[in-house]
C-alpha cells in the first residue's frame, strides 16, 4: 500500500505491507534509528514518537494509520544545527545514563511543554508515566524537562559548551 | 512480533465499514487498535481484513443527549478522561479513562474498543456495568439496536457484536446527586487491575457494585448489593464481595488472593463512594 507520512517536516513516501509497524516504518523504512525499539509490548515507551504532536507508542501502531499524518521523532527535535530546548536540558541536567529511553522520554517531554509551560514535579512524572528507564534515572529525567520549560521560557540561558 | 499478513482498507463512513464486514467474515474493525494489535503481533488474532474506522470524525464526541450522556465509540480514552461534561455529569467514567493504560495508550485507545474487546480485566466495562449504561450496535441496512451493558458483555472476549455489526456510542446516565468511586488495585502504574472495583451509592437509588477481573466478565457484586439494601454496613456488606465470582490465578496473584483483595476494595470504595 502507498503510504505518504510528513517525517520531522519532510513528506516521505513508501510502499508497504499493512502489517508493518510503524517503529520499522520509521527506523528500517526512513532509516531513522534514533526511534528505539524496547518492550514490544506497549509498555515501556522506548518507541515514543509525536503523531500530529501527540506521543503513542510506535510499536502498536500500523505505518499505514499514520498515513497523511505527521510523525515527529527524535531526530526531528533539533532545528537549524539548534539543539531543542529539551536536549539542552536533557544534556545540561544529566538526564540520561544508557541513553535508550531518551527519545522517547525527551518527546513527551516535548509535547508536555507544548501545552504546559511550567509542568510541577507531578505533572512530569504523570507525562512520563507510560515510559520505563531501567537505569532508573528518573530524578534527572524530570529535572531535565522541568529544566527545559525555564530555557524555553527564557528565565535561564543554556550553558554555552 | 510480526502480525500475520492482511487487507486493510480505511473506512469512509460507518455503513461502508459495515459493509466490508459483511463480506468477510474473518474481518475486523481497527480504531485505536490497542487492544487488537497486540493480539494480533501474538498471533491470537488473523483477521484476513482490517478495516480502519478511525478517522470516522464524527464517531468522536461526549455530548447530553436526552438525559443520558451520550459518548461517541471512537472517543479516545484521553478525550474521556478530560471531557467536561462527563467530570460534571458521570465523573466516575471520566475518571477510570485516567487510569487506562499510560498517557501515550490513551491517546490512541478508544472507548468503543475497550468495550468491544471484552476484557475482563479492562476498567471501563466494569464501570458501564455498574452505571446500567448501554451501547449502541449499528448493523446492515441502517439497523441499530440499544444493549445493556450487562447483556452486552457476554463473556471472556465476547460482546455481544455480530461479526457485521459496529458499537457506534456508549449511553450513561447522568449521576448527578451519586456518590461515586472507582478503585484499580495493580503493581504498577500502567498495569491491568489485579482487581477493580466500581461504587455508586445515594440519591435515593440502591447502591450499585462492579468487579474488575474476578471472573470472565465484568461481575455486579450482587451479595454486596443485597446485604446494602438489607441495611447491612459497608465493611459487613463488603465480606460477600467475591460471591458469585471466579477470579483468575496469574504471576500477580492466586484467585484466592483476588478473593480477599476484593472485599478489602469493595470496603473502601463503598466507603468513598458514600463520603462524597
Amino acid at each position: 500500500m502507498q503510504i505518504s507520512v510528513k517525517v520531522n517536516g519532510t513528506e516521505r513516501t513508501a510502499d508497504v505491507e499493512p502489517r508493518l509497524l510503524l517503529v520499522h516504518l520509521v527506523r528500517d523504512t526512513f532509516g531513522l534509528t534514533g526511534t528505539h525499539e524496547g518492550c514490544d509490548t506497549t509498555s515501556c515507551g522506548a518507541c515514543t514518537v509525536l503523531l500530529d504532536g501527540t506521543p503513542v507508542k510506535s510499536c502498536t501502531l500500523f505505518g499505514v494509520q499514520a498515513d497523511g499524518r505527521e510523525v515527529t521523532t527524535v531526530e526531528g527535535l533539533a532545528a537549524g544545527g539548534e539543539l531543542d530546548p529539551v536536549q539542552v536540558a536533557f544534556k545540561e541536567e544529566h538526564g540520561l545514563q544508557c541513553g535508550f529511553c531518551t527519545p522517547g522520554m525527551m518527546l513527551v517531554g516535548k509535547a508536555l511543554l507544548e501545552r504546559n509551560a511550567d509542568p510541577s514535579d507531578d505533572d512530569v512524572r504523570w507525562a512520563i508515566s507510560g515510559n520505563i528507564c531501567r537505569c532508573t534515572g528518573y530524578v534527572n529525567i524530570v529535572n531535565a524537562i522541568r529544566h527545559a520549560a525555564r530555557i524555553k521560557a527564557g528565565a535561564t540561558e543554556p550553558a554555552t559548551v | 512480533m510480526i502480525p500475520a499478513p492482511f487487507d486493510y482498507v480505511r473506512a469512509e463512513s460507518v455503513d461502508q465499514a459495515i459493509e466490508l464486514l459483511s463480506g468477510n467474515d474473518d474481518a475486523k474493525i481497527i480504531a485505536g487498535g490497542h487492544s487488537l494489535l497486540p493480539l494480533m503481533r501474538l498471533r491470537l488474532a488473523r483477521p484476513a481484513l482490517l478495516v480502519d474506522i478511525s478517522r470516522l470524525a464524527d464517531l468522536a464526541y461526549v455530548r447530553e443527549d436526552d438525559g443520558q450522556v451520550a459518548i461517541g465509540a471512537l472517543t479516545r480514552h484521553h478525550d474521556v478522561a478530560n471531557s467536561e461534561a462527563l467530570q460534571e455529569l458521570a465523573p466516575i467514567v471520566a475518571y477510570a479513562a485516567s487510569l487506562i493504560g499510560d498517557p501515550a495508550v490513551r491517546h490512541v485507545g478508544t472507548i468503543g474498543g475497550s468495550c468491544a474487546h471484552a476484557d475482563p480485566a479492562s476498567d471501563m466495562p466494569t464501570v458501564l456495568l455498574a452505571l446500567g449504561a448501554e451501547l449502541v450496535v449499528l448493523g446492515p441496512k441502517g439497523t441499530s439496536r440499544r444493549v445493556t451493558a450487562a447483556d452486552f458483555f457476554k463473556g471472556l472476549f465476547q460482546p455481544d457484536l455480530a461479526s457485521n455489526e459496529v458499537l457506534s456510542e456508549i449511553r450513561v446516565p447522568k449521576t448527578t446527586g451519586r456518590g461515586w468511586s472507582y478503585l484499580k488495585f495493580h503493581r504498577r502504574a500502567q498495569d491491568w487491575a489485579m482487581v477493580g472495583v466500581a461504587a455508586l451509592a445515594g440519591n435515593g437509588i440502591g447502591p450499585a457494585v462492579a468487579l474488575t477481573n474476578m471472573g470472565e466478565r465484568p461481575l455486579r457484586a450482587a451479595g454486596v448489593e443485597e446485604a446494602l439494601a438489607g441495611g447491612a454496613d459497608p465493611a459487613t456488606a463488603a465480606e460477600r464481595a467475591d460471591e458469585g465470582t471466579s477470579p483468575p490465578s496469574d504471576t500477580f496473584g492466586s484467585a484466592e488472593y483476588r478473593r480477599e483483595l476484593s472485599k478489602v476494595l469493595v470496603r473502601r470504595a463503598l466507603e468513598e463512594a458514600m463520603s462524597r
